[in-house]
């Protein structure tokens, strides 16, 4: 997102799944295995290929199912993507494949971001990235030529130390290729969870209020200090990477979680562990007993979607009414009345902090409707998004200031929102941790489709555990003749910082030298082995990188 | 270019290329149809749309074929409606006879066929069940090929929604029957247990195994929702019966999905109802005892309590924590599955109540 923020003005999504099912010629699909993270949308990518043949190429060191409609996939080293990137860009320019129109009326900084893509001529690409050179040729023309063109991804390329260096690589590919503001173009980055996007909007980050409004902007302080009645500093706040590790070393002291397991989440559960023993009170609003759980000191019962009323906002800044269904169970209840009554209590016992009037210092919501209305008042882009309005039917992607506007499923489409699109010359580092003597393999870490993050869900769901009931550790077939692997055996993968054992599942979706785990089980979570390293301005974990070392458990 | 044709006698003008049956839909004229679903290709195989064409010798399936310039359609003439009055016969006199238990009731559209046209099991029919029923062990979809009228659309629907291809025909003539793959089962055909072929299925023949049993299409009410695991936003109904979800359906007006759900969306709702939710507030005993933390023994035994208590204790604490350490001792961590109104109220309280910007969630993770 904040690759986004720097190349464009906006971190989000440029544009619609449909309009890239219907309108691409080619997509470039990067770090994002779509058909098992955001299956629907890998259906419609799917069918695009039977119905229409769209021309799908698969950057990925994984051979992910999408790799099966695909023209081509490269197989990148883990790693390595700013000089793939490079590599294909320093081809079109050899080519003369650049939109010199739109890059000299939309876009800055060209110069520079030229000459660093000088230094990656193909045969110095393929070394770095072990992709022949043929399919940087192939694969630079494919894009180049077939227009629009979209570019989409997800964790691959942002869970790296340099994730917002690669979002920037890919942004210069589209401003390059002026696949930029139409249907079937731009940058799209698929957003996780089910309302990643929403928390985003919403200002659930360390350095924004909602509507990405600055914190260290006087003007957004001022504007929540007049409407709250009182608000936080102009310095930015800590992320979950550091917030957590921080607990550790006794600067945060208490934490307030929501439906969030960074037992199972967070990159190094050992350590993870031990910074939530250190915390001295922990608030716990869940729907179970979490893997974090443990270390709460209160345990607040929270719902399920199907218990309440609201919206959430999808990936590509749609916002849609999430309704209740059944009535909470037991004593539960909403975790907006949760929140509220707790603010409620702070706020009469009083203490230290004052808070004055203000139209929205006050917290007696009758539903989740009367939040909307403040969050209309207070968030520009969401400043027409009502319940009423979406209760009708209407189909509202954000930016929709006002009631009668009625929505952008583009952006980008005339200027940027910053204005011009800035060229940003980058170059490839190396991960944080490269496999070694004593660490051979790569690992790489995610999710499968049958769960879901942590797995809180999904390991409570019969049928989902009856296909996939256990961690499976993918090896490649090689690899396991090396490591006297025959068919289904147990492996113990270990690394710098921790140790599971799994059973293995011998496969060629992973080269030789690379085992993939996921996070969905606590008995063997790829989180035990993973790296804390941050991308230095994202605060993004490097999950899918480090090094570790396989060992058949006899 | 534009086509003029009269349908049961009314004039109507569609573009060249239209279908019988779509002209007649245009034009509110109601063809019964079964194989066909306006999402597939259509394949004009099970032979209920036929209609009459003036000139023509044969009854001519109108979902395929199309129109042209002066052409007489009759929807509903003694031969159109004799001829599926037999074609029905057929179909029930090898189908099953139990509406009473099945789960299809009330969204059956041969049942529904049955009763419009007054069919019922020929005194020739039944002989019998032919296949197993609950053929298939994957988890979530209950096959019972007895009950199929080989409408292929749920091999359309693998086809050409879900582009898996899992759904084929196999063997020929009376032998005809649907199968996953080379006759295999559904997972190893590399069905991906999304639930397309179910949504489609017009019978009893495919149905959700989670949902069996627990409810027809009457007893249910449907609410339309956004789906809680990934960013697609795909929309669904829940199918509630007594307070319980006991299945999802598809919501053919989802904006972003339409009929398509993955098999999180469409099966992984059981979580909802699951033992393990927490229902009370708890806190650990040491809070209500007024000691100092400590890990050891009883005093971090969990207790349940009540919303004032577990509210209070945790205000309290929050409180002090945030007067003697400063606002930024306290870290407040939102959530992605939670609701926009409520990850704004997080914000909120981060802020203004206890005047941090130490906020975030799983956006990194």
């Amino acid at each position: 997102m904040a690759g986004l923020a720097t190349s464009f003005g906006s971190g989000a999504m440029s544009n619609s799944m449909d309009d890239i099912a219907n309108d691409a010629e080619a997509v470039l699909i990067i770090g994002s295995n779509t058909t098992e993270q955001h299956p629907v949308f890998g259906t419609m990518l799917r069918r695009a290929v039977n119905k229409r043949g769209l021309k799908i190429i698969v950057a990925d060191p994984r051979k992910i199912d999408i790799t099966e409609f695909a023209v081509l996939h490269l197989r990148h080293k883990p790693g390595t993507d700013i000089a793939l990137i490079n590599g294909l860009m320093h081809i079109i320019l050899e080519k003369g494949w650049e939109d010199t129109a739109f890059i000299e009326e939309r876009c800055e900084d060209f110069d520079a971001f030229k000459e660093t893509v000088m230094n990656y001529p193909p045969d110095k690409v393929a070394e770095i990235t072990r992709v022949p050179v043929e399919q940087l040729y192939q694969a630079a023309e494919i894009l180049a030529t077939n227009k629009p063109m979209a570019v989409i991804w997800a964790m691959g390329i942002t869970q790296h130390t340099v994730g917002m260096r690669n979002v920037m690589s890919l942004a210069n590919l589209q401003m390059l290729l002026a696949n930029m503001g139409k249907p079937g173009s731009g940058v799209n980055p698929l957003r996780g969870q089910n309302n990643v996007q929403g928390a985003c909007d919403m200002g659930g980050l360390p350095n924004v209020y909602p509507a990405y409004q600055p914190v260290i902007n006087e003007e957004a302080q001022k504007k929540f200090q007049d409407a709250w009645g009182a608000t936080s500093s102009l310095k930015v706040g800590r992320t979950v990477t550091e917030m957590i590790p921080d607990a550790a070393e006794g600067k945060v002291k208490a934490l307030y979680i929501l439906g969030e397991d960074p037992v199972m989440s967070d990159p190094d559960t050992n350590h993870i562990r031990h910074c939530l023993e250190a915390c001295e009170f922990i608030v716990l609003q869940e729907i179970f007993p979490s893997e974090t759980a443990p270390y709460a000191d209160v345990l607040l019962p929270g719902v399920s979607f199907a218990e309440k009323t609201g919206t959430f906002t999808n990936t590509e800044r749609r916002v849609q009414m999430v309704h209740k269904a059944v009535e909470p169970l037991g004593e539960a209840q909403p975790d907006w009345w949760i929140t509220a009554e707790l603010a409620k209590r702070m706020v009469a016992a009083g203490g230290g902090r004052q808070i004055a009037a203000g139209p929205y210092a006050g917290w007696d919501y009758a539903d989740s409707d009367a939040i909307m209305t403040e969050i209309n008042a207070l968030t520009p882009s969401y400043g027409g998004i009502t319940h009423a309005r979406l209760e009708k039917g209407e189909r509202l992607q954000w930016p929709c200031p006002n009631v009668e506007h009625p929505g952008t499923p583009i952006l980008h489409s005339k200027q940027f929102s910053r204005g011009r699109g800035k060229f940003m010359p980058i170059d490839h580092v190396d991960p944080a941790e490269l496999p070694d003597a004593d660490y051979p393999f790569f690992l790489n870490t995610g999710r499968v489709l049958y769960h879901y993050h942590g797995g809180e869900m999904t390991r409570r769901a019969q049928g989902l555990m009856e296909v996939y009931g256990q961690p499976l550790i993918e090896v490649n077939p090689e690899d396991a003749a090396r490591l006297g692997l025959n068919g289904e055996k147990r492996v113990r993968v270990t690394s710098r910082r921790g140790s599971i054992e799994a059973e293995a599942w011998v496969t060629d979706r992973v080269p030789p030298g690379m085992v993939y785990a996921n996070f969905h089980f606590p008995e063997a979570s790829a989180n035990e082995l993973t790296i804390a390293a941050l991308d230095p301005v994202a605060k993004i974990p490097e999950y899918k990188v480090c090094a570790v070392k396989v060992e058949a458990v006899k | 270019m534009a086509v003029n044709l009269t349908i049961d006698g009314k004039p109507v003008e569609v573009p060249e290329g239209t279908t019988i049956l779509k002209a007649a839909r245009m034009h509110g004229i109601t063809v019964p149809t079964l194989c066909y679903h306006k999402d597939l290709t259509p394949t004009g195989n099970c032979r209920i749309c036929v209609v009459e064409v003036t000139g023509q010798r044969f009854l001519q399936a109108a979902c395929v074929t199309p129109v042209w310039e002066g052409m007489e359609v009759k929807t509903h003439s003694e031969r159109a409606v004799g001829s599926r009055r037999k074609t029905l016969e057929l179909m029930l006199a090898n189908h099953p006879q139990d509406c009473l238990t099945c789960d299809a009731s009330g969204s059956c559209e041969l049942q529904d066929l049955a009763y419009e046209y007054e069919v019922e099991v020929p005194q020739w029919g039944y002989k019998g069940t032919r296949y197993v029923t609950d053929s298939d062990p994957n988890p979530f979809v209950r096959v019972d090929f007895n009950k199929c009228i080989l409408c292929r659309r749920c091999v359309l629907a693998c086809e050409e929604i879900q582009a898996r291809n899992v759904w084929g025909i196999g063997y020929r003539g009376f032998e005809e029957v649907i199968v996953a793959g080379a006759d295999t089962t559904m997972l190893d055909a590399r069905c991906e247990s999304c639930g397309q072929c179910v949504a489609y299925c017009p019978t009893g023949a495919l149905t959700n195994k989670m949902s069996y049993g627990l409810g027809r299409a009457h007893q249910v009410t449907k609410v339309t929702t956004t789906c809680t695991y990934c960013g697609v936003g795909c929309q669904l109904d829940l199918e509630v019966k007594d307070n319980r979800i006991i299945g999802v359906s598809s919501n053919p007006d989802a904006p972003v999905n339409g009929m398509a759900l993955c098999v999180k969306g469409r099966y992984g709702y059981d979580f909802v109802h699951h033992p393990d939710r927490l229902t009370r507030p708890q806190v650990r005993r040491y809070l209500l005892e007024g000691g100092s933390k400590s890990r050891q023994g009883s005093s971090w035994d969990w207790v349940e309590t009540d919303w004032d208590t577990a509210l209070d204790i945790t205000a309290r604490k929050l409180v002090a924590t945030r007067d003697t350490d400063g606002p930024d001792s306290i870290g407040v961590l939102t959530s992605a599955k939670c609701l926009n109104e409520e990850n704004y109220l997080m914000n909120k309280v981060a802020r203004q109540v206890i005047g941090t910007n130490n906020i975030d969630h799983c956006a990194r993770l």
